[in-house]
């Protein structure tokens, strides 16, 4: 069941590093960048200077589909921010690119309850400030 | 006697044990705690502070938590005047018990013959006006450990933690009454020890109505904070002749860690680094699982002990379920009783050393109502959860 988004009045902000300053920003462009190795063709996250597979340092920040399923979930309940009210959903999404990568975020556009492993997602960006905060909801069907 | 096997071959023992008064906002510094805890233990083991010639701690400084370190190596280190002919405080270690195995190492390699190794906690009063949020107090941004987590609002391990938990659960059908069962094990223990926290019985049904934290952890699933202190003293075997107490052997160790220091990127979500750990501590000796008498696992979170009863080899991945569901199993008369002073989920989060301390007082047989079965000789303590683990294999032989 779809339950409408209504975006939060706050969101902890990172503070994005030079290894993760393409990931909190490529939402600016619509994209989801992810550290890639040139050598090994590694997806990995988080990002870093060398590809922790193959050792190479011929990396870069690199456009993937945005599109994953949920690996793992949990439904927040409990209030840990005032100005970020639960219920919501966090997961753990596997790269389409490469299922073993995975991005943490929230899923949207859902009723909890109807989350499950194996949820096919897809991207959305979500602007404050400096930074495109990367969301996932069910994939449309006419995609 | 003859030569002993394990990493240290014996060299290193534990000779005394000490715990400080333990609650809720006791109001009560850190290192005030700290320094009860240290020449309880100091005593314990028939010592004075001018023997103890090394000193060890988890986490150390710069934890930005109010009051996730009660008090420093240094700290302590002033405030008792020690000499000290080594010392170390990490984080980046095996666990919160991985500076006791470095003190192991310390004494077998002779670099000192007594360390205090002390954990101290006061989060329950340095979190006692705010909560758990004030853990984030003051920070625009969020801190680089919560970069990837904080902006989706999990901003605690109980988040961390509950992914895994309901992966494992959707995968090999681990029910919420099956993990219960560790929750209600841990509450009927602390009815036994005078310094747990919650000592009133839980019920199933009490377990199962409570509020959800995070899905699949309800808040009897969560360890409760508290204010205290944990020490004890690792001693060099030649050292200890003539110290009062029997000295308790450190057979082994589990230090490993064979993937990256993640939550989330683990290449098997259903397990832990408690996995690599537990692998390297039966690697390093001759003894096995069927050796353990009763255990000691850390439970910050109820999902953690069943990981750690995987991972050690007391039941088959994916199968924990059926192995604690009723509880008989675990229960302080049964095959392996576990975490029998009501563990950090009752007896109240001295965040793993705890467990050490809980270990030594059974093997001793001081246990009181709550001890053991007699003959009981070798316990394993296992502390830590996601990217964090550390165990150690001890015995009165």
């Amino acid at each position: 069941m779809s339950v409408p988004y209504v975006r939060p009045e706050f969101r902890m902000l990172p503070a994005p590093t030079p290894e993760s300053q393409a990931y909190w920003t490529g939402g600016r462009h619509g994209e989801l960048l992810i550290h890639r190795c040139r050598a090994c063709r590694n997806f990995f996250l988080p990002g870093g200077p060398v590809c922790w597979r193959c050792r190479s340092t011929d990396v870069a920040p690199e456009p993937v589909s945005g599109r994953g399923t949920v690996a793992a979930y949990t439904v927040n309940r409990q209030t840990w921010l005032p100005a970020f009210p639960p219920p919501y959903t966090v997961a753990l999404i596997a790269l389409a690119e490469q299922p073993d990568t995975r991005v943490v975020s929230n899923i949207v556009d859902i009723d909890p309850a109807d989350v499950a492993v194996g949820l096919e997602v897809e991207v959305f960006f979500e602007e404050w400030e400096d930074v495109w905060i990367p969301l996932f909801r069910p994939v449309q069907e006419a995609s | 006697m003859g030569s002993r096997g394990g990493p240290f071959e014996g060299k290193a023992v534990v000779t005394g044990a000490g715990k400080s008064q333990v609650g809720r906002r006791l109001g009560r510094t850190g290192l005030d705690l700290t320094v009860e805890a240290s020449l309880r233990a100091i005593a314990d083991a028939g010592l004075t502070p001018d023997d103890i010639d090394g000193v060890a701690s988890y986490p150390g400084p710069g934890t930005p938590d109010p009051g996730f370190s009660g008090a420093s190596v240094h700290e302590l280190r002033n405030a008792l005047g020690l000499r000290s002919t080594w010392y170390i405080s990490s984080s980046e270690t095996a666990g919160q018990i991985g500076p006791v195995i470095e003190a192991c190492m310390a004494v077998a390699t002779g670099l000192a013959n007594h360390v205090l190794c002390f954990r101290s906690v006061w989060e329950s009063t340095a979190q006692a006006s705010k909560g758990r949020g004030s853990v984030l107090a003051g920070t625009g941004r969020a801190n680089p450990h919560h970069e990837f987590f904080g902006p989706y609002g999990a901003i605690s391990a109980a988040n961390w933690l509950a992914m895994p938990a309901q992966r494992y659960m959707d995968e090999f059908g681990l029910t919420r009454e099956q993990l219960g069962a560790i929750a209600i094990n841990a509450r009927t223990n602390a009815a036994l020890n005078p310094d747990a926290i919650y000592r009133d019985p839980m019920s199933m049904q009490d377990y199962l109505d409570a509020r959800m934290i995070s899905d699949p952890l309800c808040l009897y699933d969560c360890d409760v904070p508290c204010d205290g202190a944990t020490a004890v003293i690792v001693s060099r075997r030649s050292a200890a002749n003539g110290l009062p107490r029997q000295p308790l052997t450190v057979e082994s160790v589990g230090t490993g860690m064979f993937e990256r220091a993640t939550w989330d990127q683990r290449a098997d979500l259903t397990t832990m680094a408690a996995h690599d750990a537990a692998a390297t501590l039966w690697e390093r000796t001759d003894m096995t699982a069927g050796d353990v008498d009763f255990a000691q696992l850390y439970d910050g979170f109820s999902f953690l002990t069943v990981q750690w009863l995987e991972a050690l080899g007391f039941c088959e991945h994916g199968k924990v379920g059926h192995y604690i569901e009723g509880g008989e199993r675990i229960a302080l008369r049964g095959e392996l009783p576990l975490n029998t002073s009501g563990g950090q989920l009752s007896g109240g989060r001295l965040h793993g050393m705890g467990f050490l301390h809980e270990a030594c007082v059974q093997l001793w047989r001081e246990g009181g109502e709550r001890q053991v079965g007699g003959d009981a000789e070798v316990t394993v303590v296992a502390v830590g959860g996601g990217p964090v683990a550390g165990a150690m294999l001890l015995s009165a032989r």
